[in-house]
């Protein structure tokens, strides 16, 4: 049977995007060098490219680019001056019928990717180019940064991981939980910056969410027992069940409430609720969980009357005090007017200071409105205007000021 | 080298364990999972569903035949398995002695793999 050439590059990339990372991750470790790793994986694609669209893939297509890796590798090694030691050195390190790779490296990879000697800017564009396969470009554009300002941050964070002698290594027992605090936080950042769409294209922001949850899905495989990651993965899950549904035909955005619920993923759904009873058992739960455990709720009610608003205020209460900060004071506020009445709300919000954020405002004048204070609403509608710097959100508040203008 | 361990329960008893219990089991897998994770014997694993949910297939004069039900009608039924590499088979089975269904009555099948023969 002749290979189809369309369905060989069509696989080819499938495998790209499933396995960079994982191949990736055991060659540096292999190598003990980001750069020859990453030259390395790319050529032995390349060859792919060339090779498999004719002949067919090898049956067994992650060993043969592992291999095919090494051996572009060592011969990049041999060109250098002083090749031949460290030659020695990979045929040590490296046994010969290594070529499946260990899930364990991934960890290792994203644990390294996010060290805290690197600014979170670095870890987050790290992880994307490194752990997920992301290119320079895709990374750039998602993120409104000039491709060579990327590749300068790319370059200095191997450059410091080298020279820092940060160590390829999953952290003991007794600093894992900091460190997966930052991992947690380099992910559920991807994910928001494609979820907010704050800037940028939609295309490219899709991926970045998916991309977040692959990892999230990732790291709850190989540690299953920190409910942390069960909560960011339910967090992701269902907040991204809801995408299609956040804005309309013409890209304004759609309140919670007027979202089409037959429209949400159940599948993201179901599977975020059972992360979440997972994530919440035992033990004090963390903010991660607490937040993944309140968009259960909304996901889960029927219809947005049937939502458990005091169940929601309750929650925000417990995260009020896991992780203070007056943006979940405000969305307590928020719940407790849902469940108790908008001046019951009003209350909670006037000790609230959070001065340039939008949303403080607009909450406010959203319950001001429900309690027919026309005049007050649309002064706070306008002190949320010029806060807000959202298009979709802009034209969301002017809809709203002119309906109680 | 790499082993298979096979975990057998009987499903009827573990439907019958309270749901704490088998909630503190599963949470033990998960740190068992990540022990292993971080030791790096893990390799792969895959929990099933029970075989109530099990087809079978086989082929009966020259037609396919897809029947309801598990293969082998057992007391205990498999529930799940982990890839590992271990070094010695006995690394394989001092795993294996830590699964957290083993107080709780269940079985543990440890089998080499046979080598893959190169690409």
């Amino acid at each position: 049977m002749s290979p189809d050439p369309d369905e060989q590059l069509g696989y080819l990339e499938d495998l790209h995007r499933r396995e960079y990372g994982r191949i990736l991750a055991t060659l540096i470790r292999g190598l003990g060098d980001f750069d020859l790793a990453e030259e390395a994986l790319q050529d032995a694609f390349a060859v792919a490219i060339a090779q498999w669209p004719a002949q067919g893939p090898p049956q067994n297509p992650v060993g043969w680019l592992i291999a095919t890796a090494r051996n572009r590798a060592i011969d990049q090694l041999r060109r250098r001056t002083m090749a031949e030691s460290k030659r020695e050195d990979i045929a040590a390190v490296w046994a010969p019928d290594d070529d499946a790779p260990v899930p364990l490296d991934s960890l290792r990879l994203i644990f390294t990717c996010c060290h805290p000697a690197l600014s979170l800017e670095a870890q987050v564009a790290l992880t994307l180019r490194t752990v997920c396969g992301l290119e320079t470009e895709e990374i750039a554009r998602a993120f409104l940064v000039p491709v060579p300002t990327l590749a300068q941050r790319l370059v200095r964070a191997k450059n410091k991981i080298k020279a820092a002698r940060i160590p390829y290594e999953v952290p003991g027992d007794e600093v894992l939980r900091e460190r997966l605090e930052a991992v947690i936080a380099v992910v559920y950042l991807v994910f928001n910056e494609g979820y907010a769409a704050s800037f940028g294209e939609g295309l490219v922001r899709a991926e970045l969410c998916r991309e977040a949850i692959r990892l999230g899905r990732m790291l709850v495989d190989l540690l299953p027992a920190e409910r942390e990651l069960a909560g960011l993965l339910a967090l992701m899950l269902l907040h991204d069940a809801r995408r299609a549904t956040r804005t309309d035909a013409e890209g304004a955005i759609v309140l919670l409430e007027e979202q089409d619920r037959s429209r949400w993923d159940q599948a993201h759904i179901a599977e975020g609720a059972a992360l979440v009873t997972r994530a919440l058992r035992g033990g004090r739960p963390g903010p991660y969980a607490l937040q993944a455990a309140i968009a259960a709720l909304h996901a889960t009610a029927a219809t947005a009357a049937a939502t458990d608003w005091r169940q929601i205020a309750a929650l925000y209460g417990l995260l009020v005090a896991v992780h203070p900060s007056p943006v979940v004071e405000l969305n307590r506020a928020v719940a407790v007017a849902m469940a108790d009445g908008p001046e019951r709300g009003l209350e909670l919000m006037r000790d609230l200071h959070l001065p340039g954020y939008h949303l403080l405002p607009a909450a406010r004048a959203d319950l001001l409105r429900r309690l027919g204070r026309r005049a007050e609403a649309a002064t706070a509608y306008r002190e949320a205007l010029e806060l807000v710097t959202n298009e979709a959100e802009r034209r969301f508040l002017e809809r709203r000021l002119a309906e109680v203008g | 080298m790499q082993f298979m361990l096979m975990c057998y329960f009987d499903e009827d008893r573990w439907q019958a364990l309270p749901e704490g219990q088998r909630a503190q089991i599963m949470e033990q897998y998960g740190e068992l999972t990540q022990s292993i994770v971080r030791s790096g014997h893990f390799r792969a694993k895959a929990k099933l569903q029970p075989t109530s949910t099990a087809r079978t297939v086989r082929a009966c004069a020259g037609e396919t035949l897809v029947l309801d039900g598990p293969f082998a009608e057992t007391r205990e039924q498999l529930g799940g398995i982990f890839l590992v590499e271990c070094g010695a088979l006995d690394e394989a089975l001092a795993i294996a002695a830590r699964f957290p269904t083993l107080p709780a009555g269940g079985v543990v099948e440890v089998r080499p793999l046979e080598r893959a023969t190169g690409s």
